[in-house]
């Protein structure tokens, strides 16, 4: 069944167009993740989802029923919000039973769902305190609480964590995953950090622009970003991504990502659309993790290098990151956690060029 | 309440670490606290020396110029069995009751009107605030001659054909009072209204959005989570309209001049009766001190209230 689906939503604010045309399609019990840069128009759209700003132009369906002009309230969903919300001067209960007081439902059975909610998030203790007495984890829990009361067909989550600190984070993130596996009802969740959309969703929808560049499954969006942009805001560090020339050597082509022949990487998965482009310029992408210096103790396949100066390294515990230049190119490297390249050395980094992606260094397209 | 970074008039803020500077620097800091030390010793001075020697005066028997012949509390008995204090006290109390959660309500209701359509605020911020910039004098003589039955608003219902119309308040003893009620309402409201909209615009928008999905009609939204997050500064309008109607007086010597009769009177046109019309200045001061302590009996408990706000809220107020 369908849970939402959006056509052809248009938002316009006076003369500045936010949202140019829309569309996503939502089964029933997805997570959905809608990721991209500030400003982006995240927001907006799960706001005209919830009715709470109105669309210019465009069609939405909540649970197979079309929701133009239906109030906030009545469109079976409930929204946590990046500021949490709470009303200052009501209790935990307060809040949690606002919304079913003022559909008038009956005492006891406003006391039973808020006895199960509480339960379930273990806020029990807190229902007499108000939000001023609440920490910033504790707020979060109770903003959800809210929500799940209403027992919804959608939650509408805006950025519900950036305003915890990295541990907690963590922590809800992990929360928030268990508890959709548990109740099942479809999410829609809006966040910048694309670590929290990676390990979330069942698919991403990547926005920019007012635009939805990809929306895709997670791995999908990883290996197959549609385009340069989609590439560098999903990884962290980002996809690296080196002008380059496409060339011919026999029956295999090679992206050559400097002034001559030793600098040729060559791309042995290149598609029949890929061969179409040789003799002409192209971005190559390469993940960090695709590029790495090669030692005797790791099983390293035998696979082209490439010669680069270390510029920097960046040791993080868990695995060193290097900067190196390729050519024209800075490109990010990631290492076993003990490799310490000298700065300034040059060395021979081996490539992984089986996920290598080719973009149109003009459309920012990716060559399929 | 500290989301809502509501900050109460007279909250003391948290003390900066001051960084060590050179003595030169520290020439304009001296003489800073200097002058800033004589105008706080001759305002303090002045206003405890003055007021501990109305105290001293009420009790003694001076006429025009003041004596030191004591007469104990002679004139606060004369005075709280004295017809003029009685009607000036229950004045006080209708005009006090009235003004206040008039000016109150009418302020809440424009700041939510305002709060609710954001078009044209600043033209009608502007438009609501200028009485507050008028002195009481200007308000009370503009309202004598509105209120005025031969050339007001009576005159002008009848110039547009109801030629019966009646709208003599100003003249009648029992209705008078609320005709100074009225005046005073048209004047605080702007200003409960401007305090209140900050207020409402400190809130977080959110709220709103969270209070629509809830379902909340506008009423219920504002009765149960706007108005109550912005309560400390309900609080203090309502501290401030009370000092304010207390020391009312220029309102009334322009609007009514205390009539008809002394059917509007209030205690503070007691007191400038005594002390300069009639030149009883014991008896002046003694109805300035009763005055003081009726000031005192309402302000305390806010004190009081806001000591306890603060040590309760753990930093939270
Ligand atoms: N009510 C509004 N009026 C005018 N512009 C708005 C309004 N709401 C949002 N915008 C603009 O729309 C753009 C997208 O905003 P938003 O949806 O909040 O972005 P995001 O949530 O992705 O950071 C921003 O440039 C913002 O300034
Ligand atoms: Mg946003």
């Amino acid at each position: 069944m369908s849970a939402l689906s959006v056509e052809g939503l248009r938002v316009r604010f006076g003369s500045v167009e936010v949202l140019k045309s829309v569309d996503l399609a939502i089964e029933s019990g997805e997570f959905i993740v809608l990721v991209g840069p500030s400003g982006c128009g995240k927001s907006t759209l799960l706001n005209v989802i919830a009715g709470l700003e109105q669309a210019t132009e465009g069609r939405i369906e909540i649970g197979g029923r079309e929701v133009t002009g239906v109030p906030p309230k009545d469109r079976d969903i409930a929204m946590v919000f990046q500021t949490y919300a709470l009303y200052p001067a009501m209790t935990v209960r307060g809040n949690i039973t606002f919304g079913m007081e003022c559909r008038g439902v009956a005492k006891a059975e406003q006391q039973a769902a808020v006895a199960r909610v509480a339960k379930l998030l273990q806020i029990e203790h807190l229902l007499d305190r108000r939000p001023a007495q609440l920490s910033g984890g504790q707020r979060q829990r109770v903003a959800m609480g809210r929500a799940l009361v209403r027992d919804p067909v959608l939650f509408l989550f805006d950025e519900p964590l950036s305003n915890l600190d990295a541990k907690l984070r963590v922590e809800m993130r992990m929360e928030i995953k268990r508890l959709h596996q548990r109740i099942g009802t479809t999410m829609v969740y809006v966040t910048h950090d694309q670590v929290e959309a990676m390990t979330l969703a069942t698919r991403i929808a990547v926005m920019n622009g007012g635009h939805i560049q990809q929306f895709a499954d997670p791995q999908t969006i990883y290996d197959e970003p549609a385009n340069l942009f989609v590439a560098r805001f999903m990884g962290s560090p980002p996809m690296n991504a080196l002008p380059a020339k496409l060339v011919a050597s026999g029956s295999e082509i090679a992206a050559m990502v400097g002034p001559d022949a030793a600098t040729a990487v060559p791309l042995p998965n290149a598609t029949a659309a890929m061969k179409g482009w040789v003799g002409r310029e192209v971005v190559l992408g390469i993940r960090p993790e695709c590029i790495t210096l090669p030692d005797g103790k790791q099983d390293t396949r035998p696979g082209p290098s490439l010669p680069a100066t270390v510029e920097m390294i960046e040791p993080t515990g868990a695995e060193t990151m290097a900067l190196i230049r390729v050519g024209q190119s800075e490109v990010m490297a990631r290492m076993r956690p003990d490799a310490r390249p000298a700065v300034g050395s040059t060395a021979s980094f081996a490539i992984d060029t089986a996920k290598a992606c080719l973009f149109d260094p003009k459309t920012e397209s990716r060559i399929a | 309440m500290s989301e809502t970074a509501i900050t109460m008039p007279g909250q003391a803020r948290p003390a900066r670490p001051v960084p060590r500077r050179s003595w030169l620097s520290e020439i304009p800091d001296l003489l800073t606290r200097i002058v800033a030390g004589v105008i706080a010793t001759a305002a303090v001075g002045y206003v405890v020396g003055f007021t501990l020697w109305t105290v001293l005066i009420s009790f003694t028997d001076s006429t025009l110029l003041p004596e030191y012949n004591f007469v104990g509390f002679k004139h606060y008995w004369q005075l709280l069995n004295s017809r003029i204090w009685q009607v000036a006290y229950l004045n006080l109390t209708i005009y006090g009751l009235g003004f206040i959660l008039g000016a109150t309500g009418v302020g809440l209701l424009l700041a939510i009107l305002i709060d609710q359509k954001i078009r044209g605020e600043n033209v009608l911020r502007t438009i609501y605030l200028y009485p507050m910039a008028l002195s009481f004098v200007v308000t009370g003589t503009v309202w004598a001659w509105l209120l005025n039955p031969t050339i007001g608003v009576e005159q002008f219902v009848r110039g547009l054909g109801w030629t019966q119309f009646k709208f003599g308040w100003l003249v009648d003893r029992d209705l008078a009072i609320y005709c100074v009620v009225i005046a005073a309402i048209w004047q605080a409201s702007g200003f409960a209204m401007a305090l209140f909209l900050a207020g409402l615009r400190s809130l977080d928008g959110d709220l709103y959005k969270a209070a629509a999905i809830d379902g909340a009609s506008p009423a219920r939204m504002y009765l149960r989570i706007m108005v109550p997050a912005i309560w400390p500064i309900v609080v203090s309008v309502l501290v401030i309209l009370l000092q304010t109607a207390i020391k009312t007086y220029d309102l009334v010597r322009a609007l009514t001049a205390g009539g008809p009769g002394i059917a509007t009177t209030l205690p503070t046109n007691v007191v400038y009766d005594y002390m300069f019309q009639r030149g009883l200045m014991g008896a002046g001061s003694a109805a300035a001190v009763m005055l003081l302590l009726s000031l005192l009996i309402v302000l305390l408990p806010y004190a009081i209230f806001q000591r306890l706000r603060r040590g309760k809220g753990g930093g939270h107020g």
